[in-house]
């Protein structure tokens, strides 16, 4: 009995986030009425950051902060703006750190190069060993 | 494999298990620092958050004299700690600018009226645009806004009472 009341108290809890009690933003939670307009917004919504969560994207964020901002992306799509500028938009703010998909930088390179540095490798290696196998 | 060849498999996991070790030590930097410093302050137009005080737009901001724009709310519980600092700040002669995020008139006014009311003026972000729009993501955070209305400096949390001469000093070079 103490155990399921301990547990329905657990589940009934609220979190402990420091938010206000205001409603969420109009647009937090509604999807625009121009299907294309909410599959574009949503698009960006998945690959923008959270800024309280910082592993989540906006689209699965419950944090209020992330409410407002799927308010900001909304009504700029609503309004006509590309996906591509609201990006920008936020980058100038918080850095490519913000977006999910960050633009290619040099620092990156070694990343992408060391699957095909490996396979080079592999390769030589291999046939290293044949070679020696068929000479023994 | 021959000579240290045979042992690069070891080498290589001894490396990554310290670069795990070393991470864990050292845990990343989580607070997100707005790129907006050195730009000038986005534009916006906020009405006033509590009746009786006047709102708050981008152009009072540039008006020659530096300013905190200090972002903060109702709800949020390190704001009332930092009630006095601001109080201090104040006295020593700042302008001190606030920015209520998703706040009620009657809830701030009460707020104000138990922890001292050291602003200016008090526009209203209800859906945190213009917080947004600086690049700032939480309360309470405060910037340093110089007279020609270029964001010079972002505090972000709650200013301790040690750390108000660094911020008068920022605010006096920011003319």
């Amino acid at each position: 009995m103490r155990a399921a009341f301990l547990a329905l108290a657990l589940v009934l809890a609220a979190p402990a986030l420091a938010d206000s009690d205001m409603p969420p933003a109009y647009w937090a939670n509604r999807q625009l009425p121009n299907p294309q307009q909410e599959e574009q917004a949503r698009g960006l919504m998945q690959e923008i950051r959270c800024l309280v969560c910082q592993g989540e994207s906006i689209a699965d964020s419950d944090a209020e902060l992330a409410g407002d901002m799927r308010d900001l992306v909304r009504r700029r799509i609503a309004a006509g703006e590309k996906p591509a500028s609201i990006r920008t938009w936020l980058i100038q703010r918080y850095g490519n750190w913000i977006s999910f998909r960050p633009p290619t930088q040099p620092i990156g390179w070694p990343l992408w190069l060391a699957p095909l540095a490996l396979l080079v490798a592999g390769g030589l290696l291999a046939a290293s060993r044949l070679k020696r196998r068929r000479s023994r | 494999m021959t000579g240290w060849l045979r042992f690069t498999p070891i080498v290589l996991l001894v490396l990554i298990v310290a670069a795990m070790l070393w991470r864990l030590a050292n845990p990343p930097d989580t607070t997100v620092h707005s790129q907006m410093i050195g730009k000038r302050i986005p534009q916006f137009v906020l009405a006033a958050a509590v009746p009786g005080v006047q709102g708050l737009s981008s152009t009072q901001l540039a008006d020659g004299k530096p300013k905190l724009v200090h972002f903060f709310a109702s709800w949020c519980v390190p704001c009332i700690g930092e009630a006095p600092v601001l109080d201090e700040l104040k006295k020593q002669g700042l302008t001190v600018e606030g920015i209520a995020i998703r706040d009620r008139p009657d809830e701030l006014a009460q707020f104000l009226a138990r922890n001292g009311d050291p602003f200016d003026r008090i526009g209203s972000d209800p859906e945190s645009k213009t917080q947004l729009a600086f690049g700032s993501s939480g309360v309470p955070e405060t910037f340093v806004v110089d007279g020609r209305g270029v964001i010079r400096l972002q505090h972000i949390g709650a200013i301790e009472a040690e750390e108000i001469p660094a911020i008068k000093a920022a605010a006096e070079q920011a003319r």
